[in-house]
This record gives C-alpha cells, sequence and structure tokens, in this order.
C-alpha cells in the first residue's frame, strides 16, 4: 500500500493544474467559483479549449478522441480541474450520450454526431424523466411509432436541464406497449429544431432557469437516429448512468467550496475577529473537512478498483460516492451562508442589468440561491433514496 | 398548568384563521407579490379591520392589549399563509419599540396611528460587520441642540421600503460594542439626508438599505438615548413572535408533503407506502411538534421580565426551531421530488421563508453559543 502519487502522476498533476488555471479565461471560472451561472457560450468556450488539447472526452475510446489514462490520472484530471473552478465538460455530450453513441452507434453514427459532441457543435440535453416517471423511469410513457423510416414521437418530458440552450435532446421512449416495461424501450436522438418540439421553462426555486419541460406532438424523426437496437434503450440508459463512476462525488469541486468559504471567512467578522478565527466556525467546517477526506479516499479506493472492473459494469460503492457527495456539497451551501450571515436575505437576481449597486458584499449574492439549488443534487441522477436502495440490494444483498 | 386559550384567544385564532383561509391561498399570495409594494395594500386594510394592527396596545391606544400568546396565535397564521403585509416590522417590533421604549406621549400619539392601519414602521439595527449583535452600533447619534444629528447605515432593514417611520440605533455615546449609549431615533425616510433602497428578499418579502447622512432628529423623535436592555426585550418578543410563524410555515411543509406521500405514485403504488419515507416523516413530525413546543414556551417567556431567563428561553426556542426547519424543510422537499424545486410549488416557499427566519436576530447557532455561555437549561446537582 502506499498512498502517494508516484512521480509520473505528480506530474501530471501539476500539468494539469498549470492546464486549466491558465487556458481557461479568468472571467468563466470567477463566475463558477462564485456560483453564477455558465451562459451557454461560456460553457462552449470552455469545451472547446479543452477538446483542442483533447481533454474533453478523456473517457471515450481512443479512437473517438478518448485518452488511455489510469483511473487515477482520471481521477485527477476531474480534481484538478474542479479545483480550478475550471467548467466541467458538458455532462449531457461527453459522460452521458456520446459514450453510449461510442458503445452501441453505428459507424456512421458515430461519425455524424462524436466529433461533434466533443466540440461541443452540438449541445445536448437529456430527455429521460417524465412527470410520471422520476424514480420509477422505466414506466416512461412518450412513445414513438415506426412509420415507414421515420418514428413519431409523441408525450411529454420534464426537468429537462438546459433544454433551452441545446440542439439536440436524447431520450428514452416507449416503442413496443406490449413488452414488459424494460424491453419495450428504445435510445433516440432528436433535433430540437423539429417541429412539433415546444419547450417550456420550469423556474426553480432559487429563481434558476435551468430545467424545462419538453413536449412532443407528432415529432418526425428519422429512423437512422435510432441508437444500437429498437427496444434495447433501457440497456443503453443503464450504461449510460454507470458510466460516470468517478467524479460523482465532486470531490474537486467541495475543495473549491471550503477554499472560498475560509477565503470569505476572514472577511467577515463575529465580534471582534473575523469569522474564520472563531473556534465553532472552524470546528463545523473542520467536522465536514473530515468527511471530505474520508470521501476522497473513498473515492481513490474505487478508482483504483476500476481497473478490475469489466467495461459499463457499475461498481455499486459508487452509489456511497453520490451519496456522501452530495450531501457534503449541501452541508457546504449551509456554511456559505453561515458566512455572510444577514446580508444572505437580499434577492439580487433581478437587478441584473439594471445597474444598480449590489447591496452587502457581492459575494453573498448567491449564497442562498445556492443553498436553496442544491437541495437537487439529493434529487436528480437518482435521488439519495434511490441510490440506498441500490447499496441495499447490490452490496447488502437485502 | 393548561395549554387551553381563553375564550378571547379563541375568537382572535378563529378570525386570523379565517382570514388566512380565505385570503391567503398560495395563488392569492403570488399576485399579491405580483403588487407594486410587494404586498396587497387591501390585505393590509383587512388586517387593520380585524383590529390585529393594535395587538400589542392598550385599548385606550385603540389596542386589545395582546401578550405573547396572542402574538403568537397571529404570527402562526401569518405563517400558514406566508403573510406579505409589513406586519411584524409594523406591530411586533415597530409597536414593541414603541411600547416598551418610547416615553409616554409618543406612544399615545403613535400607537392608535399604527392600531389604525395609518402608520407603518421598521426597525433597523444591521450594519455591515455587526452580524446579529445588537450592540455592535458605529452609526452615530450626535446631540445637536435639543435633538441630534445622526450619521450612519443600516441594512436589511425589514420592510424598511413601505415604512412611513423608521426606528433605529445609533450611538449616543460609548464604543463601538459597549451595551451604555445606545439610543433609538425614529426617523422619517423622505427627510433630508436620508436614502432608502428597497429591495426583494429570498422569501418573497422586502427590506431596505438605509443610509444616514447628517440626519437632524427633533428632540420628539429621540425615543430613547439608553435603549438596548428594552431593545433586546422587544427583538426577544419578536423572535417568539418568528419561531410561532416558523411553527404555521412548517405545519404546510408537513401537510403538503403528507397529502404528496398520498397521492404520488412511483413503481405502481404511493411513494408513502414506501417505510423508509414513513419513517422519514415521522422525523419530521417530530421535529415539527418539538418546535410547535419551544414556540409556545417562547410565547410565554417572551413577558418574563428577569431578562437573562428570557434571553435564555427564547435562544432555546431559536436553536430548536432553526434546526427543526431546517431538517422539515430539507426533508419535504427531497420527498417532493423534482416538483419540490420549483417556484411553481408551494412548499420551496414555505422552505425559502423558514431559512430567512433562521437568519434574522441569530441564527441557531448563534443562540446555541449563547445559551451555553450562560450554562444552558437545567441547573447541575449540588
Ligand atoms: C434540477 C433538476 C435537474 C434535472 N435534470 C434532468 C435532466 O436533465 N434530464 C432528466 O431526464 N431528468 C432530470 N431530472 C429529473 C430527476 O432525475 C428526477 O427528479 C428524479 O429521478 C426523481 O424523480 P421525481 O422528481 O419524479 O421524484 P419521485 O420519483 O416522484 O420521488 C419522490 C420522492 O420519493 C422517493 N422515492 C421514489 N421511489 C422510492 C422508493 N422506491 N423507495 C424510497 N423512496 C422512493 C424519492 O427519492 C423522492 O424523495 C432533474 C431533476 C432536477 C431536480
Amino acid at each position: 500500500m502506499d498512498l502517494n502519487f508516484t512521480k509520473e502522476e505528480i506530474a501530471f498533476r501539476d500539468e494539469a493544474r498549470h492546464f486549466f488555471r491558465t487556458a481557461i479565461p479568468e472571467s468563466i471560472r470567477a463566475k463558477v467559483a462564485e456560483g453564477e451561472g455558465l451562459t451557454r457560450d461560456d460553457m462552449i468556450t470552455a469545451q472547446r479549449i479543452l477538446n483542442a488539447r483533447g481533454w474533453a472526452t478523456p473517457n471515450w475510446p481512443v479512437e473517438w478522441g478518448g485518452q488511455d489514462w489510469s483511473p487515477v490520472q482520471v481521477y485527477l484530471y476531474q480534481d484538478e480541474m474542479q479545483q480550478a473552478n475550471c467548467p466541467s465538460p458538458i455532462a449531457f455530450n461527453t459522460s452521458m450520450v456520446g459514450p453510449v453513441i461510442a458503445q452501441f452507434g453505428n459507424e456512421e453514427m458515430k461519425r455524424r454526431f462524436l466529433p461533434a459532441t466533443a466540440n461541443a457543435d452540438i449541445f445536448w440535453c437529456q430527455g429521460f424523466s417524465e412527470p410520471g416517471s422520476g424514480s420509477d423511469l422505466a414506466s416512461l410513457r412518450t412513445k414513438a411509432e415506426r412509420k415507414g423510416d421515420k418514428y413519431i414521437v409523441n408525450g411529454q418530458k420534464i426537468w429537462t436541464t438546459l433544454a433551452q440552450y441545446a440542439d439536440w435532446i436524447f431520450c428514452l421512449v416507449r416503442t413496443d406497449p406490449a413488452a414488459k416495461q424494460q424491453e419495450g424501450i428504445s435510445f433516440l436522438l432528436i433535433d430540437m429544431k423539429t417541429p412539433g418540439i415546444t419547450v417550456r421553462p420550469i423556474v426553480t426555486m432559487d429563481g434558476g432557469r435551468e430545467v424545462n419541460e419538453v413536449f412532443f406532438d407528432n415529432v418526425e424523426v428519422p429512423a437512422e437516429n435510432l441508437v444500437g437496437r429498437e427496444n434495447k434503450g433501457w440497456d443503453y440508459a443503464k450504461f449510460l448512468l454507470g458510466n460516470e463512476r468517478t467524479g460523482i462525488a465532486r470531490v474537486g469541486n467541495s475543495k473549491a467550496k471550503i477554499a472560498r468559504i475560509k477565503e470569505l471567512a476572514a472577511l467577515e467578522f463575529a465580534g471582534e475577529q473575523p469569522l474564520i478565527q472563531n473556534a465553532r466556525f472552524l470546528e463545523k467546517l473542520a467536522a465536514v473537512e473530515v468527511e471530505l477526506k474520508a470521501l476522497e479516499m473513498t473515492q481513490l479506493r474505487v478508482v483504483s478498483d476500476e481497473r478490475k472492473l469489466e467495461k459499463g459494469k457499475q461498481n455499486p460503492a459508487s452509489s456511497i460516492l453520490k451519496l456522501k457527495g452530495s450531501v457534503i456539497q449541501q452541508q457546504l451551501t449551509e456554511l456559505l451562508m453561515e458566512v455572510v450571515g444577514p446580508y444572505v436575505m437580499p434577492y439580487q437576481r433581478e437587478f441584473d442589468g439594471k445597474n444598480e449597486p449590489i447591496v452587502g458584499p457581492e459575494y453573498a449574492t448567491e449564497a442562498a440561491p445556492m443553498y436553496f439549488n442544491y437541495r437537487k443534487v439529493s434529487i436528480y441522477g437518482g435521488s439519495n433514496e434511490i441510490q440506498r436502495n441500490i447499496i441495499a440490494k447490490a452490496i447488502l444483498g437485502l | 398548568m393548561d395549554f387551553d386559550l381563553s375564550e378571547d384567544q379563541r375568537l382572535l385564532k378563529e378570525s386570523v384563521d379565517r382570514f388566512i383561509t380565505d385570503q391567503y391561498g398560495f395563488e392569492q399570495r403570488k399576485k399579491y407579490m405580483r403588487e407594486p409594494a410587494g404586498y396587497n395594500p387591501a390585505m393590509w386594510d383587512q388586517i387593520t379591520e380585524i383590529g390585529l394592527l393594535g395587538l400589542p396596545f392598550e385599548d385606550t391606544l385603540g389596542g386589545f392589549g395582546g401578550g405573547g400568546v396572542e402574538t403568537a396565535i397571529v404570527m402562526e397564521a401569518f405563517g400558514r399563509g406566508l403573510v406579505l403585509e409589513p406586519y411584524f416590522a409594523t406591530v411586533i417590533l415597530g409597536g414593541g419599540l414603541l411600547r416598551r421604549a418610547a416615553p409616554e406621549a409618543t406612544l399615545g400619539a403613535l400607537a392608535p396611528r399604527v392600531a389604525g392601519g395609518k402608520l407603518k414602521l421598521a426597525f433597523g439595527h444591521v450594519e455591515r460587520h455587526s452580524r446579529y449583535d445588537l450592540a455592535d452600533v458605529t452609526t452615530t447619534a450626535r446631540k445637536d441642540g435639543s435633538g441630534y444629528v445622526l450619521n450612519g447605515a443600516k441594512s436589511v432593514v425589514i420592510h424598511g421600503d413601505a415604512a412611513d417611520k423608521i426606528l433605529l440605533t445609533a450611538r449616543t455615546g460609548g464604543e463601538r460594542r459597549d451595551r451604555a449609549g445606545i439610543g433609538l431615533f425614529m426617523v422619517d425616510p423622505t427627510s433630508p439626508g436620508v436614502a432608502r433602497r428597497g429591495y426583494p428578499t429570498q422569501d418573497g418579502l422586502r427590506a431596505a438599505e438605509i443610509t444616514l447622512d447628517n440626519v437632524r432628529v427633533s428632540a420628539g423623535d429621540v425615543l430613547n438615548d439608553n435603549a438596548l436592555p428594552l431593545i433586546e426585550h422587544v427583538v426577544d418578543e419578536a423572535i417568539a413572535a418568528l419561531c410561532a410563524e416558523a411553527v404555521g410555515a412548517m405545519q404546510v411543509m408537513q401537510d403538503l408533503t403528507l397529502e404528496y406521500l398520498k397521492t404520488r405514485k412511483q413503481f405502481g403504488r404511493p411513494i408513502g407506502s414506501f417505510q423508509v419515507l414513513q419513517h422519514r416523516s415521522v422525523d419530521m413530525l417530530v421535529a415539527l411538534e418539538q418546535a410547535r413546543s419551544m414556540a409556545l414556551f417562547a410565547a410565554v417567556m417572551a413577558e418574563e421580565t428577569n431578562p437573562i431567563e428570557r434571553r435564555k428561553a427564547i435562544s432555546a426556542a431559536k436553536v430548536q426551531i432553526g434546526r427543526s426547519a431546517r431538517h422539515l424543510g430539507q426533508e419535504a422537499i427531497q420527498l417532493h421530488g423534482g416538483i419540490g424545486m420549483t417556484n411553481e410549488y408551494a412548499v420551496g416557499h414555505y422552505f425559502k421563508r423558514v431559512t430567512m427566519i433562521d437568519q434574522m436576530f441569530g441564527d441557531a447557532d448563534t443562540h446555541l453559543a449563547f445559551l451555553a455561555r450562560h450554562g444552558g437549561l437545567f441547573g447541575r446537582a449540588a
């Protein structure tokens, strides 16, 4: 056992650190640090810089622009990227639909989509959840009927993140209503400009505009946009969900948040002392730091086990990472609120562009919205209750 | 010991509850929020008509001499409706300060106007680095003839933009965090040297930043030149009121969640049939009942005259409310899944309100530290 990184790994880490902190525009990284929303352009700009170096899609097959990295390298890459407040490549592109197409698509489809997906020439969104099908995704009802060389799609998706930015949507659709739930589902790629698609925004409680409803009314989709085989979509979806083994814990992200909390706690006062000298506050923060360190070690254990796993098989321990990682991220947003104290209260999003000076310190403005918004991380991507069900079944055998 | 309400209290509760049920549905509230003032002036009139604005004042002043329990009855109902009108700022803070800290003549002149809905008040105490310390006052009051000249700034003045008069603290003497030398002044926001900027708060209410640049205050508007102990008593009453409001808000989150567990189906059955979610909602109920008990404790102890006993009790309640509300609120969102995250659905609005209540007059941990410093609530064996 050796908990130290090798010389090569350290060299790689330093290279990554330098790259993320110099190649990605400071203005974009500052937005990530402050929790301000990124524009579509910001995301595409960042991804293209990564892609130019072959670093947008390290997890893809090498022939389609992936890197032949060890799991530790993948870990270091993510950790450094997150700590540098560099935006992660668009997850829908690089960790969801890309790997699915690379694994199950035909050559024609790969050529058509993979380079454009890696370079964010296509901005993807994920059309899985429906109003009646969240945790119970396999009950989904949006249907696609084959008519000649087309599918006719009717139904509704919901919670579709950034559908307003998206050029394309990858959807789970029901192609065989008679089959058993999981066996009648297909994986379909749909151009968002196709007639019959309507996107309606859903405002989240923090005032954010990131999720949407997407309606399909007799939408004609060329049959060639079917990924793999008809009625095999559930397998591909499981592959997609199991693909993000590392990084799901967002350890680097939480490290960046801790760094920021410490920076800001030096500027805020509790009585005569800066908050950063307040023993109670420091103990609370340290307690989260302990949890985060433990999570990092757990993640490294999962990462180094990964070599031994068959490709596409999910290590159930990744559910542990999601569980702990989400709770730690949420706790840190609580501590950030505590740092800014009464200045949590002003709601300043509407002031955007109105040229009014900010009320209180600028860094206070996102504290409450971030706390509200981060409630989502224990809901999406398989809620924490569902993660516990998975662990109970797959690890504990209950 | 008797937890029953008196006949008068029962009637008060009925009329406030009816007002909330009839006038303060979630969709109605959304409309009120879009009014230019950020609340509905017609609702203010109704609150006036029911007589709630006179709560803390004697009947000779147009009020009905309500105490902690009456305040809690009103505020709990207001918490259920997430009431937007500046009741808390005007009556609980403003009215309380007039009653406890102002000269008789000022109280006599202003209380009837407050009770009649003609005078809205707000209380400015937060400063840039004061956090939750009421004694941390850098705004200065310099004696000038029979009055004073004020300089400084007050932040996050709740409903400061609706107020006709702003009551605020300024230092008449002593050093920055001294307990002595804190005066209470009444400022007309339209008078020279006062700048006011209103804005919405996270929970859909309103607040304002107030800056004071050589603002002259005449002798009549000097409410008290050394007011901290009195202000602390009013703030304790205000915290008790917020505790009751939070309990009302928590009750709604609990009800909404329970209803959702019974109706939302996944995997072919109501999600409330999953035992794990049953236990989670049981824990929410426990949190709610613990909070309700401490809100009652606070309502009664708000009238305690021994300041240290009173402040300890109020701190204990604020701790319990803060923790219960955070737990219950987070669980309410979680058990709703995606829908709980949205602005269209009610539960998030209650969640935001209780989160802001935790930030008002000291968060749970600040009060826990105070309580610990003063030896906790129970004695030690001899
Ligand atoms: C901000 C945000 C962004 C999202 N982005 C996307 C996206 O881009 N694309 C997409 O397809 N989806 C997206 N989602 C949807 C997300 O995946 C679902 O919200 C999630 O799967 C939960 O489904 P639901 O909201 O319908 O809740 P439900 O499934 O109705 O769950 C309600 C509650 O019941 C619990 N529960 C359900 N079943 C069980 C069980 N068997 N045992 C114990 N507890 C259970 C849940 O954990 C939850 O607490 C997003 C959601 C959010 C909030």
